[in-house]
């Protein structure tokens, strides 16, 4: 429990940093100007919807392996952040994209992807909802977010993929194609709001055994 | 009660998955055709609804804010078209950036746009020091 408020002010003083670091410190783009800002946030709440459906993948599968509860703690409550950071990744985008493109939404391939993302696990935790048997709710949630995750590599690469509206990747092996004050400023934004998942998925967890536990009882 | 509305939440999530998958499928995978490709379709591109990519051609940008009319050519390096549009561009519209239009080609060789979207590169630095 010490551990966790401890994490939780970590992520908090990050997210000052990052903050900071974006908003202020950091140069406005040459093109874009300060719109570029926006990238601070939406790459992190991309990169964390990732990082969750990751956890729910393998935790769903260990999940229908094991049967232990556990697993499926920690894949409910997985899913029900990489929903909020999906949808905060696609209202970041669409606030991005609308003075950089001039619209909100275009049926683009990385666009049209994410948002099937977010119905795919969004769809996890309904078919978890729907079941009469929790037990039986679960394991179909496990399939739905394992299959589920193959959307996860088409996101990524859609825009090498696809020919599409939305930037490639700026960050490859061996190639940075962003200036190092705004590199400082998205590394920030990705490091903190890893840590504010991290400390929000403790949380969650801690929920769902707790209510568990409580039904049990 | 709690089951009718997980049903109804059911039926929202999975038209909205069709939804996005037709609209998706319509457009996405090849989110824009280039000046070339377009020029290589001939005729059976005439009057077809699309978009058109390419890099806006520098000094090719004309703009009328009396009658609001926007005209400039895109290019892909081998082929160009001239665009027409009735309105303002986007903010960030400029010569030798890239962008997307949406619209029909006409069979005088124009292309008429109804909307114009801005495309930009995967790189990020700070202006130059003037």
């Amino acid at each position: 429990m010490r551990g966790q408020t401890f994490l939780g002010a970590i992520a908090l003083g990050l997210l000052a940093a990052g903050a900071y670091v974006g908003l202020v410190a950091s140069p406005p783009d040459a093109f874009q100007g300060e719109y570029v800002r926006i990238m601070y946030a939406h790459v992190p709440n991309a990169w964390v919807a990732y990082v969750a459906f990751a956890i729910t993948c393998v935790a769903s599968a260990l999940y229908l392996a094991k049967r232990t509860p556990v697993y499926d703690y920690i894949a409910h409550s997985a899913t029900e952040l990489g929903v909020v950071f999906t949808g905060l990744a696609l209202v970041t985008g669409s606030i991005w994209g609308r003075p950089v493109w001039g619209t909100w939404w275009t049926w683009d391939a990385r666009l049209v992807t994410t948002a099937v993302l977010f119905f795919i696990y969004l769809g996890a935790l309904l078919v978890r909802g729907l079941a009469d048997d929790p037990r039986r709710g679960a394991r179909l949630a496990a399939v739905v977010s394992i299959v589920g995750f193959l959307d996860v590599p088409v996101i990524h690469y859609s825009v090498v993929w696809f020919r599409t509206l939305h930037q490639p990747a700026s960050l490859t092996r061996g190639d940075i194609k962003i200036a190092p004050p705004m590199l400082a400023a998205l590394l920030l934004g990705l490091l903190a709001f890893t840590v504010l998942f991290a400390y929000l998925l403790t949380l969650r967890i801690r929920l769902a055994r707790a209510e568990d536990a409580g039904e049990a009882a | 009660m709690k089951r009718a509305r997980l049903v109804l939440a059911a039926v929202l999530v999975v038209g909205a998955l069709l939804y996005l998958i037709i609209g998706g499928i319509r457009g996405a995978i090849v989110y824009y055709t280039t000046p070339s490709e377009l020029l290589a379709q001939g005729a059976s591109a005439v009057g077809r609804s699309m978009r058109l990519g390419g890099q806006v051609a520098p000094g090719s940008k004309k703009w009328n804010a009396q009658t609001l009319d926007l005209r400039f050519v895109l290019t892909d390096g081998t082929a160009s078209i001239p665009v027409v549009h009735h309105g303002a561009p986007p903010d960030l519209f400029t010569e030798g950036q890239g962008a997307v239009v949406e619209g029909t080609y006409g069979s005088d060789g124009m292309f008429t746009a109804h909307a114009i979207i801005v495309k930009h590169s995967e790189q990020y630095a700070p202006p130059a020091s003037p």
